[in-house]
Formats: C-alpha cells, structure tokens, sequence
C-alpha cells in the first residue's frame, strides 16, 4: 500500500476519529437528556420559564452552530476580560476571579457548543411528543395520586420519549457531522486532521474519500445503535406496527 | 340507615367553564358501602360531577369533605392523598400504554405508596386475580380486549385501597359482550362493601344494586332516591321516564 495510506493519513485520521468520538459521545449523550428536559419544561412549565427556553430554542435552531462556536470560543474570553478589568477596577477580586469562567479551551468550547445547540432540536422532538400523549393518561396518574412532577416522569416522558426516539435517533446523527465544525474553533477531530494531511500532501481527494468513509462508518455504527434501542423500548401496540 | 358520617360528601359544588354553568349547586353524601348511581341525558354534568369529586376538575364553590373533614385542596400534599382515597374508572379506561398490566396496577404502589417493587408487584398481583386476570399480568393494553383493559383499571384502583370509588360510565365503551364481565366485577364490589358513584346507562344494573339513583339534568340533581320509591308503578318521575325511553330505544332495535 501506499505509504501515504499507512504512515500520514490512516495515523491522522485514527487520531482525529478519537477525538470525534470524545466530542459526539457526551454532546449525543447530554444533549438528549438537555432536549427531554427542555422539551418537558417547555409544555409543562410555568409561563416564565416557558418563555426562557422557547427563546433558547429559537436563538439555537435560529444561529449558524459555525457562528455560535466563535461566539464560545473567541467571543466569551472578551467578556470574561471585559468582567475582570472592571472587577479589578472597583477591587472586587471574587467577581473578577469569575471571569475566569469564560475562558474555554477548544474541547470544551466545542461540546458546549454542541450540547447548547443537539438539546434545543431534540426538545423540538420531545415537545412534539409530548403534546401527542392523550390528556387521559394525566388524569389516570392525578386520579392516583401522582403529583404532576411523577406523572411526567413515569408516565408522560417514557410515552412521549418512544415516539420522538426516530427524531431524536436523526439529531444524533445530524451531530456526528457537525461535529466536524469543531476544527475552526481548533479542536481537531476527523476534518480537522484529514484538512492538514490534505494541505500538506495536495492529496485532497484521497484524504476526504477517506474521511467520507469514517463518517460513514460511525453513522452506521449510531444508526445500529438506535435501531436496536428502538427495538428495546418497543412494546406491542404503542406507535406504529 | 344510621345516622353515621358520610365516608365523602360533596357540597354545593359549583363549576363554571368556559363562562357556562356546568353544575349548579350539587350535592351528594356518600354513607359507607353505599353505591349511588348518577344517571341522566348526556351533557348532564355527570362526568364532569365525577371529576369534580377527585378535583381533576377543579369547582369554583362548594366542599369536600372526606370521613367528615373538609379537604383543604390547595395543599397539594393533602390533594395527593385525597386522590388516593378516592379512586377514579374511566370511560375510555386510561391505561398507561406503555406499561403492561401488572405495572399499570403497581406503578402508583411504587411511585405514590413508595412500597418496594416486589411486594407492589405482589399486591398487583392479588388485585389482578381479584379480577380474574392473573394470567394476563404481561399483556400491554393495546393486547387486552375493551372489558379486560377495564378490569385491570379497577384493579389499578383497588390496589390503592380507595375509600370510595368513582366510576365515570366504565361499560359506555364496550360492546354488548364486554359489559357483563365488567359489571361482574363492580357487583363483587358492591358485595365486599366498598363505597361508589357510578354513573351508567345500565339500567338493570342500577336497578338490582343502586342504593339510590340520583338523575341529573342541566348540572343539577333533580331527583334522587331509591330504586324501588323512584320506579314504582304509582309515581311518575323523571327516572322512571327515562329508563322507559331507554326500553323503547331497545325494543325499537
């Protein structure tokens, strides 16, 4: 084989693919659990917090992800300088020690990013859900005695959480892309290596035919995954089938 | 009957929605082991009535008193446990689909009682034999015909222990053949001396085992009674005129 294969690009992109795997894992993983529990607090909430994370939603769906990552990862240091310069202007050490907060590495920056932006798509996906649940179900589980809180939790959620599992089940794997954007913040994953081996080698088309099938590897991995998860929480009768 | 403390008493209980009145000034007193039957034409108020007496639909005046203490409803703590003492059996019986029977029965053991999983799945058990489903504990809902999804909503009640039971026309919803398996159970009930409202349609079973029929019209009772003093041959009341068009409804079929 072509010692480009096997000493520069498989080397680079093995290292990138792990670093994919470390961004996708936690984003897929919190951005769910964000998304089931921003999705439940924006039908079952009280109206202000209503308000607050239907805003969230529509900044994160309504953002370019490329645009909220610089705004992370190169916008957030300056307040965070802007927090101490004047913190330590009127000597008040805590608040600016708080600016500290604002700096974020790539990694973080990048997951962040991520989780911010998959938990706003999959409350859209939950919310939807929700809202198909029959209002029986509710009254069944306040008629025994559940508080409203219980009566999401066990049974309102496990309901809705099977019906918008192949929405959700598309966001993950929307996720293993753009999870491809973390290279401009600097964070270099799969692209980001196969980018430089690229611009090295002028072997562009090797380089992305290669990185083309990574990706596609890890979506046949995830879209197994979910399959087989479906399959789990299937029960007889519930949704189609 | 003596002269004891009703188990539940509502009193002029009032609700409006939706700027209409839906009952106006209704009151019920439930003596123990008694089983009252509400009956009367659709938009009556009855369901809403029953809904009233859980709170799953909330009166703008009026008291509930349970064993003779007013129910403070706006403590969600005593709320919680109010519905627990009375239990509620839907037309449409409200399964939870995605669980199956047994864990329909035993989830509220759990999450409400806060009992451990085996001896909620144990009690679960001893409600589904109680009526006749024990060897359909695995089935999901969708998998149980009309009359079975309906008996283990009762067993999913019972197994709270319920001081008084509400049933909201549990056989409207099933066809001919279903009903009688159901209101078997509601009559082995009715033996073991447990305390219900039921509204129905059924009107041979009102008859046999009504402590009293209570008809309702426009929100408002506007007879009740005994079986016997509402249908005898002498009177002409409401009640009787009704259950005689429901004979012609049948006799013209």
């Amino acid at each position: 084989m072509d010692p480009f294969y096997t000493q520069e690009l498989l080397p680079a992109l093995n290292r990138g693919i792990i670093m994919s795997t470390k961004l996708i894992i936690p984003s897929a993983i919190l951005g769910l659990f964000g998304g089931i529990a921003v999705g439940a607090v924006r039908v079952f909430g009280p109206k202000p917090v209503k308000i607050f994370f239907n805003g969230y939603t529509s900044f994160f769906r309504g953002v370019p992800l490329m645009v909220q990552l610089f705004i992370l990862y190169y916008g957030f240091p300056a307040i965070g300088m802007f927090i101490e310069k004047h913190a330590m202007h009127y000597d008040l050490p805590k608040i600016a020690n708080l600016g500290q907060l604002f700096y974020f590495e790539a990694y973080t920056a990048a997951v962040i990013g991520f989780i911010l932006c998959s938990t706003a798509y999959h409350s859209e996906y939950i919310r939807g859900a929700l809202l198909s649940i029959k209002s029986g179900q509710f009254k069944a589980a306040s008629a025994l005695g559940m508080s409203k809180f219980q009566a999401i939790i066990n049974i309102i959620i496990p309901q809705a959480f099977r019906r918008a599992l192949p929405g959700c089940g598309n966001e993950i794997i929307y996720l293993i892309k753009y999870s491809s954007l973390a290279y401009i913040v600097s964070c270099i994953e799969l692209t980001g290596e196969a980018r430089a081996i690229a611009a090295q080698s002028f072997r562009f088309t090797e380089a992305f035919t290669v990185v083309a099938c990574y990706y596609l590897t890890l979506v046949t991995i995830a879209t197994w995954i979910l399959k087989k998860t479906e399959k789990k929480l299937a029960i007889p009768g519930f949704g189609v089938k | 009957m003596t002269q004891t403390i009703p188990v539940l008493s509502a009193q002029n209980i009032y609700v409006r929605l939706g700027g209409k009145d839906i009952l106006k000034n209704v009151s019920l007193y439930m003596p123990k082991g008694s089983l009252k039957v509400l009956i009367g034409p659709s938009g009556a108020g009855k369901s809403t009535f029953l809904q009233t007496l859980n709170h799953l639909i909330p009166h703008n005046c009026g008291t509930l008193e349970l064993n003779g203490i007013a129910v403070n409803l706006d403590n969600k703590k005593e709320l919680y446990s109010y519905r627990q003492q009375v239990g509620m059996i839907f037309q449409d019986f409200n399964l939870f689909d995605h669980l199956n029977a047994l864990d329909n029965v035993a989830i509220a053991l759990r999450k409400v009682k806060g009992m451990k999983k085996k001896d909620a799945n144990q009690r679960a058990e001893q409600e589904l034999i109680r009526v006749g489903l024990q060897d359909k504990k695995e089935l999901y809902p969708a998998e149980l015909s009309g009359g079975q999804k309906q008996r283990v909503a009762i067993a999913r009640a019972l197994a709270m222990d319920p001081t008084v039971l509400l049933l909201d026309e549990p056989t409207s919803a099933l066809d001919p053949e279903l009903v009688g398996e159901v209101l078997s159970v509601i009559r082995n009930l009715t033996k073991d001396g447990l305390t219900m409202v039921m509204a129905t349609h059924q009107m041979d079973f009102a008859k046999a085992l009504a402590h009293e029929i209570v008809f309702m019209q426009d929100g408002e009772i506007i007879e009740q009674g005994t079986p016997a003093d509402l249908l005898k041959d002498d009177v002409t009341s409401r009640t009787k005129d009704f259950f005689a068009k429901l004979d012609t409804v049948i006799e013209d079929i």
